[in-house]
């Protein structure tokens, strides 16, 4: 009834070109943008702010990476944690080296300075696939934990062996460190990821990632089209870490403020993993429903029986929330193996044809 | 006019260890025509193709294509001079629609950069239209129009051989291959696709050659045949004079010993 196409003449084959073609999909789109710039930070609380929303956007920023990766490419990685890691690193090295030149340039250097590295660990995947290729990133995984851990100069010799983020200041307001507001924070995520998501839909739905999906589909016929696999396989590798890399400078530096090696453990790896698959492989949506749904599902479980009025123990609750959160994944991958961008894709089908069936 | 050689094949040796696939061919495509390369199956046609395309490397003869030659090459340098080709089992982009499928086919015939497709204006689109409509033209010439924006993977087999044929002329090819274009092809289809590979010799001028194993639809097609069998030639000519020849009758048909 509201969505619907029908009347919506095309008339050139930009219009038909275009990334959302349908009107209403660019009228969801600016109220999404208008709710992210305006509404939350007017209306949401400090929790919300810090807690909810920037963990949300850089995990859905580094599920855009491995997205790139496994979604669009076909290669899979088990080593975005620890490409985070090198940006993260990278950042504060780069800060804390030159802390006159202003934080945003190097958040944006670190994620070059991943992309390097992303490529070097990249370079095995032109002879090997699939899961002989997953072993081959965990490699990555270790050994830049390995290097997080035992290499002094990258945290400064800190006694405690974690990277604390200095204050820095962007036009006199204070951006990271202990006096920067949620709000200044949340808005240099948010602008970021925005920009970072805009540059990854042109990206994936031009001739790089037309290239990207032929490699991932039928890699033989890919180059039959000229098109040739290490190249391109290596920019996946490149582009996939540059937006890890950046997630992970983001997440010390605008959310968590400090971080151990430990944070970019494999755990975080397969978190991030797990979010693009629920989410949906090869769909940008899908990188941050997937993230919605494995961070802030949790949150929400958490605070649902005090917002019910039902009495919980604390301890029942931490569990339950594991419990319902697993329970839920699982439930969606059932439904829709393709992931919650599947879900997403029929949803708007049926409501094209609504009321009738097709 | 129809003289010029395209590509010559010179006494090919092409083996697998110990597995002789091809031994001591030659034969010649002559531009503009329909050649087409017949034989029983294990004759060594599509190890044929593979050697021409770049996937497998001789160990012995040449290849001489526009009168140079070439031993080893990379399959994406067979495209970049002009050489396309299609499969016998459909080798679709299958989570791709029919549009981006073609439109990969233009891949070598797009240049802007990373920094232009990041930002997907300017140059960048403008290119992405100006190939959308020579994806047009060849979505028109096939007749797909209904399924432009339908993923592939969910095609009839039938229109999934169109698409793969639409996608190798998105390349411009000064030569096609094609790997049993009709196989598992019923009558009309097969008639459309027949349609379909004369109008493109004549229209666009692509020289082909291909694969087929029914004989009517290759002997009403093709120009001249080149007829394998364990992988050595047996006979090379015009439809009439390969029909007729006792050789390639008792490779068919078998012979009493």
């Amino acid at each position: 009834m509201f969505y619907r196409e029908v009347g919506q003449f095309k008339t050139t084959y930009a219009a038909d070109q275009a990334i959302f073609p349908i009107r209403q999909d660019r009228i969801g789109l600016a109220i999404i943008l208008f709710a992210a710039f305006v509404l939350i930070p007017l209306l949401g609380g400090e929790f919300l702010i810090a807690s909810v929303m920037i963990p949300f956007l850089v995990l859905a920023l580094a599920a855009i990476g491995l997205n790139v990766l496994i979604g669009y490419t076909g290669l899979i990685s088990l080593g975005t944690a620890a490409f985070m890691g090198v940006g993260a690193y990278a950042c504060y090295k780069l800060s804390t080296i030159f802390p006159q030149v202003n934080v945003l340039v190097w958040i944006v250097a670190s994620g070059f300075v991943s992309s390097a590295v992303g490529v070097v660990f990249g370079l095995p995947s032109l002879r090997i696939k699939g899961f002989y290729l997953a072993i081959a990133t965990l490699a990555a995984q270790f050994f830049l934990q390995w290097c997080f851990v035992r290499i002094g100069w990258l945290y400064n010799h800190n006694p405690s062996g974690a990277i604390e983020v200095p204050g820095h200041t962007l036009f006199g307001i204070p951006v990271t460190g202990p006096q920067a507001t949620p709000i200044t924070r949340y808005y240099v995520v948010l602008v970021i990821v925005v920009v970072m998501t805009w540059f990854a839909s042109n990206l994936v739905h031009g001739r790089i990632g037309r290239s990207w999906m032929a490699v991932r589909d039928m890699d033989i016929a890919a180059q039959l089209m000229g098109i040739k696999l290490l190249p391109a396989k290596l920019l996946a590798f490149a582009v996939s870490s540059f937006y890890a890399g950046v997630a992970g400078a983001l997440m010390v530096f605008m959310w968590l403020g400090a971080a151990e090696p430990e944070a970019f453990n494999i755990n975080q790896s397969f978190i991030l993993l797990f979010m693009v698959i629920i989410g949906g492989l090869g769909s940008l949506i899908g990188s941050f429903l997937g993230a919605a749904l494995i961070h802030v599902l949790p949150i929400i479980v958490r605070f649902l029986p005090d917002a019910l009025g039902v009495p919980v123990g604390a301890a029942t609750v931490e569990h339950l929330t594991f419990v319902i959160t697993g329970a839920l994944i699982l439930f969606f991958l059932v439904v829709e193996p393709h992931g919650l961008a599947q879900l997403w894709r029929i949803a708007k089908q049926k409501l094209r044809v609504w009321p009738f069936p097709y | 006019m129809k003289d010029d050689i395209l590509l010559a094949v010179r006494n090919v040796s092409l083996s697998f260890g110990g597995v002789r696939a091809i031994t001591d061919v030659s034969f010649d495509i002559r531009k503009g025509e329909i050649r087409a390369i017949i034989g029983p199956n294990g004759a060594g046609k599509t190890s044929m193709l593979n050697v021409i395309n770049g996937f497998y490397h001789p160990q012995e003869g040449e290849i001489l294509f526009h009168g140079r030659a070439r031993r080893r090459m990379k399959p994406y340098e067979a495209a970049s001079q002009g050489i396309a080709r299609t499969f016998q089992n459909v080798a679709l982009f299958k989570g791709m629609s029919t549009l981006d499928n073609i439109l990969a086919g233009r891949t070598l015939k797009m240049h802007r950069g990373f920094f232009w497709q990041t930002l997907r204006h300017g140059p960048a689109l403008a290119e992405e239209i100006e190939h959308r409509k020579f994806c047009e033209e060849i979505i028109d010439f096939l007749e797909i129009e209904h399924i432009r924006k339908a993923p592939v993977g969910s095609l009839p087999y039938g229109l999934q051989k169109r698409v793969e044929l639409g996608r190798a002329l998105a390349m411009e090819p000064t030569l096609l291959l094609l790997d049993e274009p009709m196989a598992g092809m019923n009558l009309e289809e097969k008639q459309d696709m027949s349609r379909f590979i004369i109008d493109v010799n004549q229209q666009y001028g692509t020289t082909i050659a291909l694969i087929e194993h029914d004989i009517g639809v290759v002997m009403d097609l093709s120009d001249r045949i080149v007829v394998l069998e364990y992988g050595h030639k047996i006979a090379d000519g015009v439809p009439d004079a390969v029909k007729n020849d006792q050789k390639v009758i008792d490779a068919y048909l078998g012979v009493a010993h």
